[in-house]
């Protein structure tokens, strides 16, 4: 079960909304999906995002995502921990493998996503 | 084993070097030269041979043993190819000497050559014109969607798209995109492996320039609906790209310009026999129907009234220079000399034996792995490790066996659309016996998956190295062993 | 049938045993798409083989003292290099997409890799592309993607095959291309300056240049650096052999044309591009990489690594679509690179730059002959400057039995009575004396 406190996409990526501001990940599935990850490849600080607009791409071995942003608004903060350490990801890619903190654009961004349960549901009917 | 640079000991050359009959003039200004020679190591000629002979008994090819990756039809390389690859009249011609007045008469042979090996393309594929220039596959995919944006282009068609199937090799994809066209992929149709009109359908629109199509697709399958879709294609005057990685399924038995095809790709690397080199050279010459033969590249062989061969420059629709010369002619002569071999009887000898080697595994392995397509193969069969995966078993770890086994393990985890996918395409060099011995080890291995899964997860044991850290080579990659870099 | 091991017999086995026939086989192929019989020659066997290919190679001359060059170049091969590379677990294997079957092959790239980088001052080199034009098209496209402009500024005194093939495949692109006419034989400083701006994306130049002379791009590097630009520099490898390197010039991306390190001129193929670069850039090079790593048991061993890049992982999103390389040709070059050893290198490039000086000085001692930049240094190649039209004198030259050198009104305008002539460590005192003889005859 997917945690309770996010917001999902169909691209596998999660948003934890706090007022105005986003912190943006990947989710179980997609650092499942990917193996070990061995590069990150993070915006830029006041980079502006859209919503499913790129935001950046991960690598591992053999495969390699793009990554899209769940919402709109400007990047103010990445994890620079994740160049040295993009196993974090892996790891824990809820909490210490976060990518990004973005200030929203939009003051309803949930409306874009999907609640956990949906998620779940479409992780479960695209299994 | 040492790299070669920690070899070195200083003092130590290789070769004689050439007489200095010369006075020593070096009248470049000393900022202009390098500090220190470059640091290449310091070896005697025996030093150098016992390290690459050491280096060449860790590899496995052809001349080993089997080597059934799908897709690359591994076939056996004649010796001869390589014996006549080596003729000075071939190997010391400066590719400037024909663009030289008179030049062209000092190289009749090497231009006959190209414009023979032409014809011979374009009669097995029902073509009408070729350019050997593209110097592999890919690039040759390139030229083609070239050919494309430039037939599109002349008749001021607004083309945006090129339709792919969902199955269909990396590069074809990366080449569409390379040219500039957005890339559409089409799913392929759930029990025949393949796209079908149907499946195609909701894609056809105004924007599509083409469809690249590899037939035997990338599962093996021939594609029976082959016409409907051409035509589907070219009712919004898009064009159809045939990529001729496969083309050993086929090969005199049926020709893709016969199916609607504009333009096609062969791989002479794959199809026609000439080596792969441990990752090329290879060579993929474009052929097309007459209506884009304008678009072709500079330059193209020509035959004279007179019976000479010229180089012909003046091409104005032509998409421009897509290689240096004329080709990899080096890998050109090889090919011709083998479809003179092979001749007009031996290629769909060749094709059939294939076709027959590849369902005779298929037959033989059917009960023992999942089999997602169970219909005649052509020279190709793609299994899944679906089954082995109930007790943690997956393609990679029969590969890994395999090789314990003294194989080459066939192409794994491609086609991106079959699961732990296995393709196996023996080609038609091999012999019953070799074939048995292989079906007897995938057997061997099934088993085992069963009995002793943990044995195969320790495979590789009998190579030099064992499983090697891919994660850690990605994450800190280490990709030159480097001296103390110059001071600028 | 020629390399079918199977006999009638094990066929009719096989086919039993499978329950099939033979048209069973084919049987999904509609009718009406069956192929006829092919119109093409019966087979052939081996030795008519042998001697038809004999015959045509015998239609090519190969008596011509050869001074051509202009990018390709007849340098002297050891005999080991074909001995080693024509070992057929080389030659016969594919890519090493098993590492543990193809530690061979890994490991003599990684080496290749390595000693470009030494050659050339760089950090990081690829295991090859096609050829050297196609590996500088490959470095534009590689200074676009990292520095995420479009204007791109090259140099007329670049290899004018090369340009001309960058123009073919940017056509239908978004890539605003400027030519900079040369400066008395060098790239033209004012004119790029007047056209670098923050829109540029990279600056390519060569070292030597088309016209053989040497130059010095530091003070480029730095002004290209200061726009944020890159600087990609396309060399010859043999004149690294003492030639200041391009990494040392402050050089982001090399390029060049391998074909001078142990291969065969083979009338344009195949041939091998290199491709070097900085580290931070390492992720956004096209073509395959080796790299070193672990086992299970801790042992050394080498693997392809940063796939994710390229065509069969990214797709539509690689960086390059290439996928067949010319990994045998890069074996060859290390092999030579191996053979010749610091000091073999050097002193073939001391060969060359001294028996061209020679020439140059028995050449322009004729009548009428000039040197036509006056001011250059060169390294192995030169432009003269004749009282008459170069083609013409060629075309005289080669009825003599000299490939005397490479007429420039081919690609550059004003220049009809310049020639570019190579000269090679092969070359003797001797033949360049005869080939001053004849052309001094000639212009009588």
């Amino acid at each position: 079960m997917v945690p309770e406190n996010l917001l999902y996409t169909r691209d596998h990526e999660w948003a934890r909304i706090d007022g105005d501001t986003a912190t943006v990940g990947i989710t179980d599935h997609a650092q499942e999906a990917l193996g070990d990850i061995t590069f990150i490849e993070l915006p830029k600080i006041s980079q502006s995002l859209a919503v499913h607009g790129f935001l950046g791409s991960v690598e591992s071995s053999k495969a390699a995502s793009d990554i899209y942003s769940p919402v709109a608004g400007s990047v103010t903060e990445i994890n620079k921990v994740l160049t040295v350490q993009p196993d974090l990801i892996n790891k824990d890619c809820y909490g210490a493998g976060w990518l990004c903190r973005v200030k929203l654009t939009d003051p309803d961004p949930s409306k874009n996503l999907l609640s956990p349960a949906q998620y779940q549901q479409f992780l479960e009917s695209n299994a | 084993m040492k790299l070669i640079f920690e070899r070195s000991i200083p003092g130590r050359q290789g070769v004689t070097m050439p007489e200095r009959d010369v006075p020593t003039s070096i009248n470049i200004k000393p900022e202009l030269l390098r500090p220190a020679p470059a640091a290449m190591p310091e070896l005697s000629e025996l030093d150098v041979v016992r390290h690459y002979t050491a280096l060449s008994r860790r590899n496995f090819g052809v001349d080993t043993n089997f080597y059934p990756l799908g897709s690359c039809t591994m076939k056996y390389n004649p010796k001869v190819t390589e014996k006549v690859a080596a003729f000075d009249g071939f190997a010391q011609l400066h590719p400037l000497l024909p663009q030289l007045r008179l030049g062209g008469s000092l190289t009749q042979g090497a231009l006959q050559l190209l414009y023979e090996t032409d014809l011979l393309l374009r009669e097995i594929t029902a073509m009408d014109a070729f350019t050997l220039q593209p110097l592999a596959g890919a690039h040759g995919e390139l030229t083609g969607i070239m050919i494309i944006a430039a037939y599109h282009y002349d008749k001021g068609n607004k083309k945006t798209t090129i339709l792919i199937p969902d199955s269909a090799h990396g590069t074809n994809p990366a080449s569409a995109a390379i040219a500039g066209y957005k890339v559409v992929p089409v799913p392929s149709d759930k029990t025949t492996g393949d796209i079908t009109p149907e499946t195609l359908k909701p894609f056809i629109n105004d924007e599509v320039a083409g469809l690249m199509l590899t037939c035997p697709n990338t599962l093996g399958l021939f594609n029976p609906h082959i016409k409907d879709i051409t035509d589907m294609i070219h009712s919004v005057d898009g064009l159809m790209y045939y990529d001729g990685a496969n083309l050993n399924g086929i090969l005199g038995k049926a020709r893709p310009g016969d199916f609607g095809f504009d333009i096609v790709h062969v791989n002479l690397h794959k199809t026609f026999a000439t080596p792969h080199g441990s990752g090329g050279p290879g060579a993929g010459p474009v052929g097309v129907k007459s209506h884009l033969a304008q678009y072709l590249p500079i330059s193209l062989v020509v035959k004279r009234d007179d019976g000479t061969y010229a180089l012909e420059y003046d091409r104005p629709k032509s998409i421009g220079y897509i290689a240096p010369f004329y080709g990899n002619f080096g890998i050109i002569v090889r090919a011709y000399a083998y479809m003179r071999m092979l001749g007009r009887e031996g290629m769909p000898a060749a094709c059939e034996n294939a076709v027959l080697n590849a369902n005779y595994i298929k037959e033989k392995l059917k009960p023992y792995y999942d089999l997602p397509f169970d219909l005649v193969c052509k020279h190709e069969c793609t299994f899944s490790a679906g089954r082995q995966m109930k007790t943690g078993i997956r393609a990679i770890d029969i590969a890994k066996a395999l090789i314990d086994r003294a194989f080459h393990p066939p192409t794994v985890y491609f086609p991106l659309t079959v699961k732990e996918a296995m393709m196996i395409e023996p080609t038609e060099t091999e012999s019953k016996e070799t074939i048995d011995s292989f079906i007897d080890a995938m057997i061997e291995i099934a088993q085992l998956a069963t009995t002793n899964p943990e044995v195969l997860h320790t495979a590789p044991i009998s190579t030099p190295v064992s499983r090697l850290d891919e994660t850690l080579a990605a994450k800190s990659p280490n990709i030159a062993s480097l001296t103390q870099l110059a001071d600028p | 049938m020629p390399f079918i091991a199977n006999t009638t017999d094990q066929r009719n086995e096989m086919l039993k045993e499978i329950g099939l026939t033979l048209d069973d086989l084919f049987a999904d192929i509609p009718q009406e798409l069956a192929a006829k019989p092919l119109n093409i020659p019966k087979g052939i066997g081996e030795l008519q083989t042998d001697e038809l290919l004999a015959d045509l190679a015998s239609k090519n001359s190969t008596h011509l003292t050869n001074f051509l060059g202009g990018g390709f170049y007849d340098h002297f091969i050891p005999a080991a290099v074909s001995a080693l590379a024509g070992r057929s677990e080389f030659y016969t294997s594919y890519t090493p997409y098993q590492p543990e079957v193809s530690q061979g092959t890994l490991q003599a790239i990684y080496e290749y890799q390595s000693a470009i980088c030494r050659l050339t001052d760089m950090e990081a080199a690829n295991a090859s592309l096609y050829d050297g034009g196609t590996a500088l098209y490959e470095a534009m496209t590689m200074a676009i993607r990292i520095t995420d402009r479009e204007k791109i500024i090259i140099d007329d005194s670049v290899n004018p095959i090369y340009r001309v093939m960058i123009k073919s495949y940017t056509r239908n692109l978004h890539i605003h291309l400027d030519e900079t006419g040369p400066d008395q034989g060098m790239a033209n400083r004012n004119a790029i300056f007047d056209l670098l701006d923050n829109n540029t994306a990279a600056v390519i130049v060569q070292n030597p240049n088309f016209f053989g002379c040497i130059d010095d791009f530091t003070d480029l590097a730095a002004a290209v650096h200061a726009k944020g630009a890159l600087l990609i520099v396309s060399c010859y490898p043999i004149s690294l052999g003492i030639l200041k390197t391009p990494g040392s010039m402050g050089a982001d991306i090399v390029t060049g044309e391998g074909q001078s390190l142990g291969l065969p001129l083979s009338f344009g193929g195949p041939y091998l591009g290199f491709m070097a670069t900085r580290m931070e850039y390492v992720r956004k090079m096209p073509g395959r990489i080796v790299g070193i790593t672990k086992d299970t048991q801790n042992r050394r061993g080498f693997v392809l690594t940063l796939q994710a890049r390229e065509q069969h992982i990214r797709r539509e999103k690689a960086t390059s679509n290439i996928c067949s390389n010319e990994s045998l040709c890069a074996l060859r070059a290390i092999m030579y690179l191996s053979l010749l050893g610091k000091s073999g290198l050097a002193q073939t490039a001391h060969l060359c730059a001294d028996k061209a000086s020679y020439a140059w000085q028995r050449l322009t001692a004729i009548p009428g002959v000039t040197s036509h930049f006056k001011n250059n240094w060169f390294f192995n190649e030169f432009v003269l400057r004749l009282p008459a039209p170069a083609a013409d004198v060629v075309a005289a030259l080669i009825e003599k039995g000299f490939a005397a050198g490479f007429p420039l009104s081919r690609y550059y305008k004003d220049m009809d009575n310049c020639i570019l002539i190579a000269v090679t460590e092969k070359r003797t005192r001797e033949q360049i004396g005869m080939l001053a003889e004849a052309l001094a005859g000639i212009l009588k």
